[in-house]
């Protein structure tokens, strides 16, 4: 069985200004919904209360909220968690409420309502928390991007190094607007998996860059763009396979996986689709658009003529 | 071309051998057991309570499984939680406050395993149930017990030497000793400049005054701070013992914080109640000199503390001892009225520090006084009838059986240094940490088999071995993870399914190469040979920048990012290994020993 059996090689390339175009737009839409909208932070890094109750029969949410509200818990966010049979408590951070004690108020409250009622899970996080959170996320990021340019510099060349990240932090923010505009919640697993992304992505380029490598050396007489749509074409196969492989247990998680690992497998689902797109058609045109050259790899054959001589 | 030499085949055997053994006791699954370890720090499981355990299980007719010593405690695993639940009850009326008795789950896995060291993975709270939380330690309080501390000292100092000064005054950080003239200053600046080594002096002279100004140098502050989070890791350590939980885990968390983590317990409330007891405990002399009225401001030098009954007392704001002299406090009778009564023991220092205040003190009142969340109450405030020495104190009298044990708790679990906060709790129920096992195992498998299926079918005979590798790659990821006794978690369930995703790369890339070769017109072998050599480079980056990733994730991650992280990177070690060394081992195995080959089954 083959599913690509690609005789000519595809001309990536010359689509170069229409991709570049589509990305831009896809990253700008990220960008808007990012800076209209914003992340759904989760009670990780926002801080407060998540509380989530298991009942033996389907729950009344209205009675529910009715009980927190007498608790004087008026903002607390009451919703299913799915099932009809479970529901999520979220009280954000009260200054007058010890976050630590709240949790055994509620749950007593609602036993109160119905005695069968069956802690699931807790999650208290104060603000401070959620601050370390954010602040060591974002080190984490600045700290993955410097090593994976460093590494692709020491590998191969600056400008692959410099086009690999830009092409993947692209899917870094095309993920966070997919979690902008439809207000997923994002939480910590969510961060994890865009950390993951962004390595494994990576390794999308290097593929490519890898072949264009290659072509320089082999390829003697082409073209920049030649050596560049050759090298995308012949790793095509591969990309798809691999990432349809990875998407498949990618997808066992996201449907079977239950609703933590829900939003953590959704992150990659979109990390893994975005980065075929990018690897191919924004890394490699940044790629050109950098002036890679032959030269860059090949070193002058000068001193090996002189040497033949007799 | 493909041949291997014997080491190699035989190097990848062994690794297989010790992956299927030290996978294996994760197969055999966890019985419910009972653990039982000591309450106090002198006292030892041994033989002799491995048998007295036997023989109370016996008698009440309860059948474990297994008994053993192990470590510090004695365990028995019984076949159902009925028994064990009965076998808890009975142990701890047999065995009385000395020990804990504690719920607890051992591996089912067959002694000679064990004895190889072969241990199941650590399953995380969020796949057992039970309790995480993390505390904030309160570093300013513990420079502010200690400078107040300092404040009483100094002045103890001066007047030891007979120097005189108009008085000690704390703002802050900063101490202020005030002279009358230049020479006193001198005098005891030399004094304190000899005794209190850990702050740095500053003269100033300000409307005609001599001031001293002393401020904590900042490596001592450091230590100060450091023994704070020390000390609150040894008191926590004795109070969970309190709760009874199998195998708790203690740890210090970056330089203010600390992990509890309780697996297995449910009853948070109790948990909370017994962690946040942020107390700290003083003795001090009473003031008899005034009156406390209700109301009005303590005298100077004094404070007004609540006793249990309401009653208002002036306590001296100088501090005789703090709970950290306390070793041990237990319920008791008083040898003599026999009245219920507390016995204290206290440390070398606190021994001498009681003696003295004692002999000064006979016939009047000391307090001691519990202090929570900043306010204090008065525990107990006996009069001292005679000098005490040897560290040895009895407080008795007006004293219920159940006041005195509690007392005694609350002087035993010792005070922590420092205050400290719940700043993150995680909960989750035993029925959600069961399920998360099955959602996390079936995704893993579910997707593994659609991965195994479709590289079967699109690459024959080199996608089987693919899937084998894959399937090499797992078992040596488990192994590994066992031997480390790592903690699995979900998030680390998640991780093992992603590698396995990412480890299929390796062959895809191996393969798509061969499949290349052969189509340019090379031989079989040469083709084979050509596929994994230039393959591997590329391999080689990509595995690489995912590494970078995971590095990255695991310094800055925390809890069960951290796990995931961990699982990523031994993922990719692993795969490395199998997706190149054990697939090409079974490529030479099957094709190498053909010279002539023609074809090759890859699709």
């Amino acid at each position: 069985m083959e599913f690509f059996r690609i005789k000519h090689d595809i001309p990536f390339m010359s689509y170069g200004r229409y991709t570049t175009s589509i990305s831009l737009v896809t990253f700008l839409f990220a960008v808007f919904f990012l800076s209209t909208k914003g992340l759904n932070f989760g009670v990780d890094f926002t801080g407060g209360t998540v509380i989530e109750v298991h009942y033996t029969q389907p729950a009344d949410l209205a009675k529910v909220r009715a009980q927190l509200t007498e608790m004087n818990l008026p903002d607390a966010v009451v919703q299913n968690f799915g099932s009809s049979l479970d529901v999520l408590i979220q009280v954000p951070v009260k200054k007058d409420i010890s976050g630590a004690k709240l949790s055994e108020q509620v749950i007593d409250n609602l036993r109160r309502q119905d005695a069968n009622v069956e802690k699931r899970r807790v999650e208290f996080v104060g603000s401070q928390v959620g601050k370390d959170l954010i602040d060591n996320g974002e080190l984490a990021l600045l700290l993955v991007s410097l090593g994976i340019v460093g590494y692709l510099w020491l590998r191969f060349e600056w400008k692959f190094g410099l086009s690999a990240i830009i092409a993947n932090l692209h899917d870094v923010v095309i993920i966070l607007g997919f979690f902008a505009f439809f207000q997923w919640e994002f939480s910590l697993s969510v961060l994890a998996a865009v950390l993951a992304v962004l390595g494994y992505s990576v390794n999308e380029s290097v593929v490519v860059f890898d072949r264009i490598r290659e072509n320089f050396r082999t390829m003697r007489k082409a073209e920049v763009t030649e050596i560049i749509d050759n090298a995308i074409t012949r790793t095509m196969s591969r990309t798809i396979i691999t990432h349809g492989c990875t998407q498949m247990m990618v997808g066992a998680m996201l449907f079977l996986g239950g609703e933590t690992l829900h939003y953590f497998a959704m992150a990659l689902t979109i990390g893994i689709l975005f980065s075929i797109y990018s690897s191919v058609l924004v890394a490699s045109p940044l790629l050109m658009l950098l002036g890679v050259s032959r030269e860059d790899f090949i070193k002058p054959e000068k001193t090996e003529a002189e040497e033949v001589l007799p | 071309m493909n041949h291997y030499p014997l080491w190699k085949y035989l190097l990848i055997l062994a690794a297989l051998l010790a992956g299927l053994i030290y996978t294996l006791p994760n197969f055999y699954g966890e019985s419910p057991a009972v653990q039982i370890s000591p309450s106090r720090a002198s006292l030892k499981a041994d033989a002799a309570l491995l048998g007295r355990v036997e023989s109370t299980l016996k008698t009440a007719n309860l059948n474990p499984e297994l008994t053993e010593l192990d470590g510090n405690s004695v365990k028995a695993r019984f076949a159902d939680t009925d028994n064990q639940l009965k076998a808890k009850d009975v142990l701890a009326a047999q065995l009385g406050e000395d020990y804990v008795v504690a719920l607890n789950l051992l591996p089912r896995s067959p002694q000679w395993l064990t004895k190889l060291n072969a241990l199941p993975m650590y399953l995380g709270l969020d796949l057992r149930g039970g309790v995480h939380f993390l505390l904030q330690v309160d570093m300013n309080a513990a420079l502010n017990k200690s400078l107040e501390a300092a404040t009483g000292d100094i002045r103890g100092a001066l007047r030891e030497r007979n120097i005189a000064y108009s008085g000690v005054t704390r703002d802050g950080p900063m101490l202020s000793v005030r002279f009358r003239d230049a020479d006193a200053r001198n005098k005891g600046e030399a004094e304190i400049k000899q005794r209190f080594t850990d702050y740095t002096l500053n003269d100033k002279d300000e409307g005609g005054e001599f001031l001293l100004q002393a401020s904590l140098k900042p490596e001592a502050e450091h230590r100060i701070q450091d023994a704070a989070v020390q000390q609150n890791l040894v008191t926590l350590r004795n109070r969970v013992n309190e709760l009874g939980v199998a195998e708790p885990v203690i740890q210090q968390q970056g330089a203010d914080r600390v992990v509890v983590q309780l697996p297995g317990v449910q009853d948070t409330a109790r948990a909370k109640d017994i962690l946040g007891r942020t107390a700290t405990l003083e003795v001090r002399m009473v003031d008899e000199t005034h009156q406390a009225v209700a109301g009005t401001p303590a005298p100077f030098g004094t404070e007004m503390f609540k006793d249990r009954e309401g009653r208002m007392l002036l306590v001296k704001k100088q501090v005789i001892l703090t709970g950290e002299r306390i070793n041990d406090a237990q319920p008791g009778f008083d040898t003599r009225s026999n009245e219920a009564a507390v016995h204290i023991n206290l440390d070398g220092v606190g021994a001498r520090l009681f003696k003295d205040a004692t002999r000064e003190n006979v016939g009047k009142r000391m307090a001691i006084i519990l202090f929570e969340k900043g306010k204090g109450e008065i525990v107990t405030a006996p009069v001292i009838r005679e000098e005490i020495g040897g560290g040895r104190v009895q407080i008795s009298g007006s004293m219920t059986t159940m006041e005195a044990q509690d007392t005694a708790l609350l002087l035993r679990a010792g005070a922590l240094a420092a205050p400290m906060e719940i700043i993150e709790e995680r909960t989750v129920g035993p029925s959600l940490g069961a399920e998360n096992i099955t959602r996390g195992f079936n995704s893993t498998k579910i997707g593994f088999i659609m991965v195994a299926i479709f590289m079967a079918a699109y690459y024959l005979m080199f996608g089987t071995i693919s899937v084998l590798a894959l399937a090499a790659n797992l078992l040596l990821l488990v192994a590994l993870l066992s031997m480390m006794q790592a903690t699995l978690t979900l998030p680390g369930m998640a991780g093992i399914a992603l590698t396995l995703g990412m480890a299929i790369d390796a062959n895809v890339l191996i393969n798509e190469r061969i499949r290349e070769e052969l189509r340019n017109g090379i031989t079989p072998q040469a083709a084979i040979h050509a596929g994994y050599d230039r393959a591997f480079g590329t391999i080689l980056d990509s595995n690489v920048t995912t590494f970078i990733a995971g590095i990255a994730l695991f310094m800055f991650g925390s809890g069960p990012i951290k796990g995931f992280a961990v699982v990523l990177c031994l993922g990719i070690m692993t795969s490395m290994f199998s997706a190149v060394l054990i697939s090409r081992a079974m490529v030479n195995l099957i094709y190498g020993s053909k010279p002539r080959l023609t074809k090759v089954a890859i699709g």
